[in-house]
């Protein structure tokens, strides 16, 4: 009992610690990536290549006046952020990064906790998610951000219906509720994860849950209730400093959690492409070495006088993380992580691509393409998988 | 004693269903009676699934969800009701909904 | 353990029960009452309904009560601003209310003496694989009439909510 308390707090810190980084380098990510798909270089003065922009943000944040609106309903305005990031956050307890591993001797997965209703977890935690929204645009005590919120609100409820017929289907093919089953079921190789395996592939599903997905965190293309030019920022219109920060890292963080539902239900969870021995332990060797090389290559004539240094220290540390993954001590939970890191992070890439390419749609036909095309695609798809399955069987 | 007696269940269901009933009774406010009617399903819900531990059934936790989807159907039509009738006048008290008129 | 998280959340279920009665602006008595399903939905893990339990929390505390707070952002509900009902009604009714809790109590206590007793773990039958095969066996019939139900429901609540287009 207690080296399992010791062990699920050493978990806890080392999960949290991971988690609050990346959040805040995925904005520097995305600010990056956008700005290269609109040809010009984004965050670039604050540290070698803006590397030290979000601490800057960070600063920013704390230290700007935190202004409390004078007829605002105090308890909900206080508690809708704290709420949203609360409820954000409580979803990554149930995520697996990788198979067993011994941490000093005592054998235990990379994952906080294992559900045996994991799945239903997840969904009922992104249920919650929509009062800390509609919490925050009701107790503004300003008209857009009531508007604002109900919107947000109305439109997160609408797409939770398709995702979560999106979800039974590979359900059906995976036979099992629980993350880290899920994921067990999936070995094997690239033919056996859910999008590629029969008696039906779950492609279609997988459209419509990365669909479903953009809508449930608020991302463009349907980020109608909350985009800056439009209802004068929606429902954190009233929220300055460190609240508005909250529901950033919120959002951030719920796009963490379904990017990971997406890879441990759609994608094969930390699973390789094909087999160890088959070479698929060389893959991330080759990858940050490649990204060392050129890194190094570019880093001799740079061509702007701030990469001098900065390219080359680059490649160095590139070409270190290559040689950590040839050391076989660390393979069996380095390589699960890089694996589940590389699947999650080009949904994460999809997300602001297509954030650099849409247009936003209007609320109508958000609402529309909804209840009229998705509902019923997602209907029709689970139809089709659950014959299918039952013919083959 | 390391367990919970089955009886603290069953009567935690009556202390949440009388509380139900009597926000039912005394409540002015269209929609804290709505609530109250939840609060009863919800305590109902309870009993429901602590019979289902008793007899290790799983048709207690059926019931419990047909009596969820009732409510959900009650919840959509009551509400939409509400929305109707207090369209046409300001307040949402249930004493003033006393003519057939309008 | 089982016996602490009982009556912690016990008690929180009966004080959030409590406000949601007393509370004089709907949005606090709706909060409330999210809080009273939380609280049943961790009873309902002791007991061993995990799939109940996500169900209540998905289907109650994230999508009726979501609509319940809608309809009091909409109507723009304030805080109520009589009085309940006569002090007669409320001091015949609170006694008798308490009386009847009590014999409720009190038969309980008899049919079910301290000996039966549950802990976690005691039923496992509650999981979405057994819920899911007497839904689609036992109960075939009862599932079909409530999917007619929410049928009947929605088609309702948009004809009673739609506006006439002049």
């Amino acid at each position: 009992m207690d080296s399992f308390i010791v062990i699920s707090l050493i978990k806890v810190a080392v999960v949290f610690a991971v988690l609050l980084t990346t959040l805040a380098y995925l904005q520097w990510v995305e600010r990056k990536v956008i700005a290269h798909i609109q040809v010009r270089p984004g965050p670039y003065r604050v540290g070698p290549h803006g590397l030290l922009q979000p601490l800057a943000d960070v600063v920013k944040l704390i230290t700007k006046e935190d202004l409390r609106p004078p007829f605002v309903h105090k308890a909900l305005y206080l508690a809708a952020p704290f709420m949203a990031m609360t409820l954000a956050l409580m979803s990554i307890c149930v995520i697996p990064f990788g198979p067993a591993i011994h941490l000093g001797g005592v054998p235990t997965w990379m994952q906080l906790t294992d559900l045996n209703i994991g799945v239903l977890f997840v969904l009922a935690v992104s249920s919650m998610g929509v009062y800390g929204v509609a919490f925050a645009g009701w107790a503004s005590n300003n008209k857009y951000a009531l508007l604002g919120g109900l919107r947000s609100s109305a439109q997160m409820i609408s797409y939770e219906l398709p995702m979560s017929i999106a979800i039974a289907a590979p359900l059906l093919l995976s036979n099992t509720l629980s993350l880290r089953t899920l994921v067990d079921t999936q070995a094997g190789g690239i033919w056996h994860w859910n999008v590629l395996r029969g008696p039906f592939p779950q492609i279609v599903s997988f459209v419509i849950f990365l669909i479903a997905a953009f809508a449930e965190t608020n991302r463009v293309p349907f980020d109608l209730p909350e985009a800056e030019n439009e209802l004068v920022a929606g429902f954190h219109t009233e929220y300055s400093s460190m609240k508005f920060a909250s529901f950033f890292m919120a959002e951030y963080a719920n796009m963490i959690t379904v990017s990971s539902m997406a890879v441990l239900l759609f994608l094969g969870g930390w699973m390789a492409p094909w087999p160890a021995r088959y070479g698929s332990s060389v893959v991330p060797v080759l990858v940050f070495a490649c990204a060392g090389a050129i890194a190094l290559y570019h880093g001799i004539r740079p061509a702007r006088r701030r990469d001098r240094y900065s390219l080359p220290v680059t490649g160095v540390v590139f070409l270190t993380v290559a040689a950590v993954f040839l050391l076989p001590m660390v393979q069996n939970w380095l390589l699960p992580l890089f694996w589940f890191g590389a699947k999650v992070g080009s949904i994460l890439f999809t997300f602001m691509w297509v954030r650099g390419t849409l247009p936003r749609f209007r609320y109508d036909q958000l609402m529309g393409f909804a209840w009229k095309w998705l509902f019923p695609a997602a209907m029709l798809n689970l139809l089709v998988t659950g014959f299918l399955v039952a013919w083959v069987s | 004693m390391a367990s919970v007696p089955i009886s603290w269940f069953l009567t935690l269901s009556a202390v949440l269903f009388a509380l139900g009933v009597a926000g039912f009774l005394f409540r002015r406010n269209i929609i804290t009676v709505f609530m109250s009617i939840e609060l009863m399903l919800n305590a109902v819900n309870l009993s429901f699934v602590t019979f289902a531990y008793q007899f290790k059934k799983v048709d207690g936790h059926l019931l419990a969800l047909f009596v969820m989807v009732v409510a959900a159907a009650e919840a959509a039509v009551g509400l939409a009701i509400i929305l109707t009738v207090f369209k046409r006048r300001p307040s949402l008290d249930i004493d003033d909904v006393n003519s057939m008129k309008n | 353990m089982d016996v602490i998280l009982f009556l912690v959340f016990a008690l929180f279920a009966v004080a959030c029960a409590i406000n949601v009665v007393v509370q004089r602006h709907p949005i606090t008595s709706a909060i409330s009452l999210i809080g009273v399903m939380a609280s049943l939905a961790v009873l309902y893990l002791l007991l061993g309904a995990e799939f109940i339990a996500a169900a209540q929390v998905i289907v109650y505390a994230g999508a009726i009560m979501v609509l319940f707070v809608f309809v009091i952002m909409l109507l723009n509900a304030g805080a109520e601003l009589r009085s309940g009902r006569s002090l007669m009604a409320q001091a015949l009714g609170v006694p008798l209310l308490a009386a009847l809790l009590g014999i409720v109590a009190f038969f309980v206590q008899r049919l079910f003496p301290r000996e039966t007793t549950t802990h976690f773990g005691g039923f496992t039958g509650g999981g979405a694989k057994e819920v899911g095969r007497a839904l689609f066996t036992t109960y075939l019939l009862p599932f079909e009439a409530t999917s007619i139900l929410i049928l009947i429901a929605i088609v309702g609540a948009i004809v009673l909510a739609h506006k006439e287009l002049d």
